[in-house]
């Protein structure tokens, strides 16, 4: 059995309650020890880098910290938020003049000896593919799904270090390993505005169209995402977007892992899939998934 | 014994008047082998000169130190001086007392030792010269010619008007490059066809130029004036000396579906075929991948069946289809070589942002010029290649794979600005209803006349010019978005088109590396030669009788290229008008006895001035060619066994200098 | 101390550029320290290192090396040999027990006329203060024929 440390972030313990509950059960059943980080804090994102290049390398960098002191090499990180920043840092801790400085911040050294990984890349190798194809319990019966990445799990390249940065795969075909069809669109590493919610709501609401209009144009019937921001962007978004331009896409979202967890036998309600905005559950029940 | 005259310029008191001239002489005749020692006014007047000629003669001198300025002012000077007494010219030395002792120091003591010590120096060195003869060779009086682009062309052509003979070695079968695929030519909209063909057809039939089209150049050996040159003759199955030309075969060949190279996948051609109508040489050649025939024969030697063909061969009136031709390989002389290889468009497929090529839709310049040309694959219309439909509205991508360090071209281009403002004109007078939209990051458009092309393109012909990159380009119901941001107005701007130009940049052409690796010219990261000096030698490269013209060298617009051509045949010219090289004595030398054959001087030297030579007895040492070797010591300075030596700096000439210095 | 101690510097100088370069510093009439005696060779990367232990056996303070700008070289790439030569000759230096500050390498054009003046007066400064040079500690034949 493999063991990572596990970094939820804020989001996992509180709008993605089901990001994390489907994650810790779909590591679990495929032979991934989770174990979180002790006393983790902020990784800083969307606020931190954009005042202060040291407070925005430190916060991470803690984090780091901790895993190295819980004597394990593998971070795998769920929120495609919290890892770019991880990864941010430590791809800049290689530089041995940031090592010391941070070292001095955070009153004790910083190694970034730490691989740092998205959990979408830990659930797409091929090898948890080939065991996950043969655990399969409820095939996702030729759902049609458009696989949404989001902004930052491919950017900037030389950091985020995974898949293709235009047009990525790893979900794709995790996906098509548990029944579902993935549909082709242009959309899927496009920006849904979430860090814009509360300045500019107007900027928020047309991204986020676009988006379901893309996707509902390819023959989708649900996003996947594998970023909390996302999610709960394009999740809680429909009924304002009905609003103002009248489009009503009734699209459910749903987490990567959440339909691993449905197709490795976890019933809708232990993923705690009701917690959606957006309805979801109806498409599931009428597929017999739910 | 050295019997050595020392002679201390005054230069009227630019040295006097901080040198103690006469002390200094007075010092001099105190060094070890002086015989002689004087002091004068004016050495390099005709006056103190006879007084060098005169001592040489009086005191039978054999060694000459001239104490006065710098070698690089009169070196020459003294040389031909001593030279006229009967010396060898390399048995003069100079000391510089001017510009580095009476110049730089005021104090007359000081300086007065100083430009004692110095001459004592070049008095311990001189007494080790050795008399050196410059050598002559003689010189093929015939030119080679890589490349049969406009540069190629151009350069062929002046050459071959200048009385000497040229060879023109061009990769596929025809000549005429880049420029002949163009529809029309910035910023006068000449037809480029117009004014290019006649240059081809002039050289076809110049009675000094021997095309090789189909051809490529497989090694070069020798130096200056005579090298000595491998060239593949690629087979085309098709004898050329009966062949006509009539275009029976390429009409009836029953293989049509090969994507035209000439066309950049516009079109297609057929397996015989000619590149476009006024290819020249206007006669076919068998592209043997394609060739039903050729194909049917390597599937009988697997035992599988295919259909045999033929038809070419049935039909040709002059049965002038040759199946058993081989490539061959051509050896020949010449006495220079002007590369002119060209340039290949950047692959956008790198873009993933783009599509990674993917897109029908999106196309490049180059491929737009064949679409709009009257005797291209549409016959000039412009439609979409998805759906053969008229696009209204085409958007413009300036710089990609130029200046983004992303993929590794941080350069400009220099011509995308321009061929994309004539694009834009050019949709707009093939379809005044077209609406055009230029994303760009800066307008590059230095060039006569060039800046008000641009403007034109935007004021009169209504092209809307965004400033800024484009993010990304994705499809939707059947149009392509653009999804850019207009840096001007600081917000993002998406704009729907049915058709995308990718104005792609300019790289070096394909195998450019291994071609310069051949020729044995220097290269820089991207592929384009380097030039001798940037700015007063830009047409040469770093191996004497190797000239460049055209985007070998980076590039260039067609006016900047003919310019370089002319350039590089003057030079090649000048060489030509000389019935002997004579080459400078000062170059290495090898002592053969002492050569184990290691050939690092072979790995350090930028010339390739190091041959392999083996003695009696098989065993293999270094050779310096010396009419390749430029002098640097690079060699002798690596050589671990002290086989190697540099003509006129020796290392004991060198030694002899700090020992003189320091035992004093 | 009576007088003050003044070192011997050899400069091998370049001829395509640092050679010009001190041409021009005269020309310019830009004053520098009288220390340096300059050798001409063609190229900075015909300089070996021998000739260096050879100038501090022989009794030299300091041994500059001045050639062509990265780039510059009018043999195409004299320079880059000269200067990875350069970093071996470090040790060689330690060896021989000469302080590494008294060799240089540095680039001097052929428009440096004030660089090249103001590069001889910190070297001769630097070796002025590390006082006189004590002779090699081993001592070796340069070369049977040199």
């Amino acid at each position: 059995m493999s063991t990572y440390a596990y970094y939820p972030g804020c989001s996992l313990h509180g709008t993605a309650k089901e990001y994390d509950r489907s994650a810790r059960l779909v590591c679990q059943a495929l032979g991934l020890e989770l174990r979180e980080v002790e006393d983790w804090n902020c990784c800083g994102a969307s606020s931190a880098h954009m005042v202060s290049r040291w407070l925005a390398l430190s916060l991470p960098a803690r984090n780091l910290q901790l895993v190295e002191k819980m004597g394990l090499e593998t971070m795998t990180v769920p929120c495609a938020a919290c890892y770019a920043r991880l990864k941010d840092v430590s791809c800049e801790l290689k530089d041995p003049e940031v090592r010391d400085k941070i070292g001095r911040v955070l009153g004790g050294q910083v190694t970034g000896r730490v691989t740092v990984e998205p959990l979408v890349g830990t659930l797409t190798t091929q090898e948890i593919l080939d065991k996950a194809a043969g655990m399969i319990k409820k095939p996702l019966a030729g759902l049609k799904v458009a696989t949404y990445y989001g902004c930052l799990l491919t950017r900037p390249p030389k950091v985020a270090q995974f898949d293709v940065p235009e047009n990525p795969q790893s979900m794709d075909r995790l996906l098509r390993v548990l029944g579902s069809e993935v549909v082709e669109w242009y959309f899927k590493t496009e920006c849904c505005g979430a860090s814009l919610p509360v300045a500019r709501t107007d900027i928020v609401l047309d991204l986020s169209r676009k988006l379901l209009t893309a996707a509902k144009k390819a023959g989708a019937e649900a996003i996947v995402t594998a970023c909390p921001m996302c999610h709960s962007n394009l999740d809680s978004r429909q009924g304002e977007i009905r609003g103002r331009y009248g489009d009503d896409f009734k699209m459910p979202i749903f987490f990567f892992t959440e339909l691993l967890g449905l197709a490795l036998g976890y019933p809708a309600r232990e993923l705690l899939i009701a917690n959606h905005l957006t309805d979801a559950l109806s498409l599931l029940q009428g597929r017999g998934l739910a | 014994m050295p019997r050595i005259g020392v002679f201390v310029c005054h230069c009227g008191t630019n040295i006097a008047a901080t040198v103690d001239c006469g002390g200094v002489a007075e010092a001099a005749r105190g060094f070890p082998g002086v015989v002689h020692a004087t002091d004068f006014t004016y050495l390099c007047a005709e006056a103190g000169q006879r007084k060098i000629q005169d001592a040489i003669a009086e005191h039978r001198l054999n060694r000459v130190v001239v104490a006065s300025c710098s070698p690089r002012m009169h070196e020459p000077t003294f040389r031909k001086a001593v030279a006229q007494a009967g010396l060898n010219p390399y048995l003069m030395e100079m000391a510089n007392i001017r510009e580095h002792c009476s110049w730089v120091h005021a104090d007359r003591q000081v300086a007065t030792a100083k430009a004692t010590e110095i001459i004592r120096m070049v008095v311990a060195k001189v007494a080790r010269n050795e008399p050196l003869t410059a050598k002559q060779v003689g010189l093929t009086k015939k030119l080679l010619v890589i490349g049969g682009g406009i540069a190629g062309i151009q350069a062929a052509l002046d050459v071959a008007n200048a009385g000497h003979q040229v060879t023109l070695v061009e990769r596929t079968p025809t000549i005429g490059g880049k420029m002949a695929m163009l529809d029309k030519t910035f910023p006068t909209l000449d037809c480029s066809a117009c004014i290019l063909t006649p240059r081809m057809v002039e050289l076809s039939q110049h009675p000094n130029i021997e095309l090789r089209t189909y051809a490529e150049v497989l090694s070069v050996k020798g130096f200056v004036g005579n090298f000595e040159v491998e060239i593949l003759q690629k087979a085309r199955k098709v004898n050329h000396l009966t062949c006509t030309g009539c275009g029976t075969c390429w009409q009836k060949c029953p293989e049509k579906n090969v994507p035209s190279e000439f066309d950049v996948g516009m079109g297609r051609r057929t397996a015989i075929y000619i590149p476009f109508p006024q290819a020249v040489p206007n006669k076919p050649v068998i592209d043997t991948a394609n060739c039903r025939y050729v194909r049917h024969l390597a599937a009988k030697e697997r035992g599988e069946k295919l259909m045999e063909c033929r038809v070419c061969e049935k039909l040709c009136p002059t049965k002038s289809i040759d199946w058993e031709q081989k490539d061959e390989i051509i050896v020949d002389r010449f006495g220079a070589i002007i590369v002119a290889n060209g340039y290949d468009t950047f692959d956008h497929s790198v873009y993933g942002e783009y599509g990674y090529g993917k897109y029908p839709d999106v196309i490049t310049g180059l491929q737009l010029e064949r679409l709009m040309n009257a005797s291209g694959p549409t016959k000039g219309e412009v439609v979409r290649p998805s759906d053969g439909k008229h696009p209204h509205s085409v958007v413009f991508l300036a710089c990609v794979g130029s200046r983004d360090d992303k993929v590794g071209r941080p350069y400009c281009s220099k011509i995308c600005c321009m061929y994309t403002a004539k694009h834009a004109l050019m949709l707009k007078e093939h379809d005044p209803n077209i609406q055009t939209y230029v994303f760009y990051i800066d307008i590059r458009a230095a060039g006569r006349g060039y800046e008000e092309f641009v403007r034109r393109v935007q004021e009169e012909y209504g092209s809307t010019y965004i400033r800024g990159r484009v993010s990304w380009i994705y499809p939707q119901d059947g149009k392509l978005m653009i999804k850019g941001e207009d840096t001007l107005l600081g917000r993002p701007v998406e704009v729907e088109a049915d058709l995308v130009v990718l104005a792609t940049g300019i790289t070096a052409a394909k195998g450019a590396v291994d071609l310069m690796q051949t020729i044995g010219i220097s290269y820089d990261t991207y592929g384009f030669i380097n030039e001798m000096h940037p700015k007063l030698r830009p047409v040469e490269t770093n191996t004497d009788g190797v000239y460049l013209a055209g985007c070998a060298s980076g590039p260039k617009d067609i006016p900047d290229s003919v310019s370089q051509a002319s350039a590089a045949a003057v030079k090649v010219c000048g060489l030509f008008s000389q019935d002997y090289l004579t080459t400078d004595p000062m170059t290495s030398v090898v002592d053969q006895m002492k050569c184990v054959g290691c050939f690092l001087c072979e790995e350090v030297c930028p010339f390739r001035a190091v041959e392999r030579e083996t003695l009696r007895g098989g065993k293999v040492v270094a050779r310096i060619n010396e009419s390749v070797c430029k002098g640097c010591g690079l060699c002798v300075a690596a050589c671990r066994g002290e086989a190697l030596n540099l003509k006129g700096f020796t290392d004991q000439q060198l030694l002899a200098q700090v020992t003189a210095l320091l035992r004093a | 101390m009576t007088s003050e101690f003044e070192p011997r510097i050899v400069g091998f100088l370049c001829n395509w550029c640092s050679y010009a370069g001190a041409d021009l510093a005269g020309t310019s009439r830009t004053s520098y320290a009288p220390n340096i005696r300059i050798i001409r060779v063609p190229c900075s990367g015909r300089v070996d290192p021998l000739f260096i232990a050879k100038a501090f056996q022989e009794g030299a303070d300091g041994v500059m090396v001045l050639g062509c700008h990265p780039g510059d070289c009018h043999y195409v790439e004299g320079n880059y040999h000269a200067r990875r030569r350069f970093a071996v000759m470090h040790r060689l230096l330690d060896y021989l027990g000469v302080d590494k500050g008294r060799v240089m390498l540095e680039w001097v054009s052929a428009s440096e006329g004030a660089r090249f003046a103001r590069v001889v007066n910190e070297f001769t400064d630097r070796v002025r203060q590390l006082g006189p040079a004590k002779r090699p500690v081993h001592s070796f034949q340069v070369a049977g024929n040199r």
